[in-house]
């Protein structure tokens, strides 16, 4: 049993190697606390749904192990997969069945007794309840992602694996799959989510792994890891356009725009003292005159991007 | 162990009988009906008794395993095939559910399904002749671990086949051509002796000729010899079975 009672999902140098090659997983470590809603970012192939896969049992690791409320994965396979919900990325349903009657099969294959009672709260909870005769097929593509979060909760888990929950789905839809989540969250449900929406990891996320080709590059805090990497702009529009940046301006990490009306300065907002000041007394100094300033915060998106970049 | 596993997929797939029932049960049933009506009551008026019993009623055995064989082994080809190309097979690999269970499940309802279409035959056949049970046990014994077997066999080929394509090659051309061929409208004696030494390197004749000993006590070969083949198949079947959850082939990576 592991000893610290707030880790629920305990990730040891996880590697996932096939017969082919490749790497899908390399030593992967990574500690999930009770009750967090922990995101992990990033692209196409970098290894998210082998990460979550390999925790459901769906994967065998070639190497490292696993531990789910102090069980191991693949040893007491029964213990941790009782607690684990999973909703996949792609809308994989049996078209013929009805929504009821799947979410009790789900339910039962979870080792649960049937308990229509249940059934009929969660179906009421994720406003499919109206549906609830309707055979799979003939549901909406947003209406199938529910019938699925449906399933995955169904047998009452402690942990929910949210695989690209809001991919292909439109605005609203998302912004009702984010109520949804949070709704959970608040009662107890520990979520892991993926995705490559910057906005829904910022939007969501206690926590934000960030994973590329199959490393974790960065988990922080959402909070923390946009303070500490957090990049700002300050955009100056000056009245007259310089032709250089004179002399006087050099000690400040400036650029001109093409057209030379603005000039840009980076700085770390994180700074005690950024240098607005002194800037701003520079330019009067140098006699450029100012008709606007504006300042841009770096996006989580922006600092994703230079993780994926600076690992490549 | 997960009772309530077991009993989900169980349902599962036995529901998936009822939707389809046109094809599950009619279909199977209206064909041997036909083979009653064209071998039995056409063909049979104008042969002879074999060992002393009508041809109609002689069919009846071979009958009776030829759906068994080819439901079993299409009915669990299907079921697990099924969650595997609409990829809800996810749900399985990612349940609390060892092996055992999800093989009892899914082998235990195609077993009872071609149970339930091997009796449907049975009763039909006493339309058009005069059915005899000799022993009711071994005729059981047969019915039901010939079921397992090729269910188990369905099983493996569900797991196997890439394609809806590959589901059918084995029961289309292996356990059709060699239940045919096994005796199931003849007995090997009415062969020529060259024909009858190849037969018996039929495994399917050993299911004909045991189940057709426990209605009529008449066999090609020693029930005994029958009763071990079957249960040398339902061995092997099993083994690959397990090797197959073992090494996770075609199912888990």
């Amino acid at each position: 049993m592991n000893n610290n009672a707030d880790i629920l999902i305990d990730i040891k140098n996880i590697t996932k190697k096939y017969d082919n090659g490749f790497t899908a997983l390399d030593d992967v470590s990574l500690q999930i606390k009770k009750g967090e809603i922990i995101a992990l970012l990033g692209p196409n192939g970098a290894g998210k749904t082998t990460l979550i896969s390999t925790i459901c049992g769906i994967i065998t690791p070639t190497s490292g192990s696993i531990s789910v409320g102090g069980f191991d994965t693949l040893k007491d396979y029964r213990d941790t997969r009782k607690m684990i919900g999973l909703v996949p990325q792609e809308l994989t349903t049996d078209a013929f069945e009805t929504v009821f009657d799947t979410v009790s099969f789900t339910r039962g294959l979870f080792g649960k007794p049937r308990d229509n009672s249940i059934i009929e709260k969660i179906l009421k909870d994720l406003s499919l309840w109206d549906k609830k005769d309707n055979k799979l097929r003939e549901l909406s593509g947003g209406m199938k992602r529910r019938v699925l979060i449906a399933k995955a909760l169904s047998h009452e888990p402690d942990i929910l694996f949210l695989d690209e929950p809001t991919a292909g789905v439109d605005v609203e839809l998302r912004k009702d799959m984010w109520n949804v989540m949070r709704a959970l969250s608040k009662t107890g449900v520990t979520i892991i989510l993926t995705t490559h929406y910057i906005e829904e990891a910022e939007e969501m996320a206690d926590r934000i792994g960030v994973i590329s080709k199959g490393r974790i590059l960065l988990v922080e805090q959402t909070s923390e890891l946009m303070r500490k990497l957090g990049h700002k702009e300050m955009i100056v529009e000056i009245s007259e356009p310089l032709d250089t940046l004179p002399a006087s301006l050099q000690a400040f990490d400036l650029t001109l725009s093409d057209d030379r009306k603005f000039i840009t300065y980076s700085y770390n907002a994180n700074q005690e003292h950024p240098g607005i000041t002194r800037l701003l007394k520079a330019l009067i100094d140098a006699d450029i005159r100012t008709t606007d300033i504006s300042t841009k915060q770096s996006s989580l998106e922006d600092i994703f991007v230079n993780l994926v970049r600076d690992a490549a | 162990m997960n009772i309530h596993a077991i009993s989900s997929i169980y349902r599962f797939e036995m529901n998936r009988m009822w939707r389809t029932m046109g094809q599950s049960i009619v279909s199977p049933v209206i064909s041997t009906s036909l083979y009653f009506i064209v071998f039995g009551a056409a063909i049979g008026r104008q042969m002879g008794e074999i060992d002393g019993i009508s041809y109609g009623a002689f069919l009846v055995p071979g009958l009776v395993m030829l759906s068994l064989l080819t439901q079993s082994v299409s009915n669990a080809a299907f079921g697990i095939y099924f969650p595997k190309f609409t990829g809800t097979i996810y749900e399985i690999l990612s349940a609390p559910v060892s092996a055992l269970e999800i093989v009892i499940g899914y082998v235990g309802a195609a077993a009872t399904k071609s149970l339930i279409l091997g009796v449907i035959i049975m009763l039909t056949a006493t339309l058009f002749v005069d059915l005899k049970i000799a022993h009711p046990f071994w005729m059981l014994f047969f019915l039901v671990l010939t079921a397992t077997t090729f269910s188990l066999l369905g099983f493996i080929i569900g797991i196997w086949a890439d394609g809806f394509d590959q589901l059918q090659i084995v029961p289309l051309l292996i356990i059709t051509p060699l239940t045919f061929l096994g005796g199931s409208f003849y007995s090997i004696k009415m062969l020529p002796e060259f024909w009858q030494t190849v037969t018996l390197a039929n495994p399917v004749l050993y299911l004909v000729s045991g189940f057709r000993w426990s209605f009529y006590e008449i066999s090609d070969v020693s029930p005994g010899i029958s009763i071990a083949m079957i249960l040398v198949f339902l061995s092997l079947c099993a083994g690959i079975v397990y090797w197959i959850f073992k090494t996770g082939y075609r199912i888990k990576s």
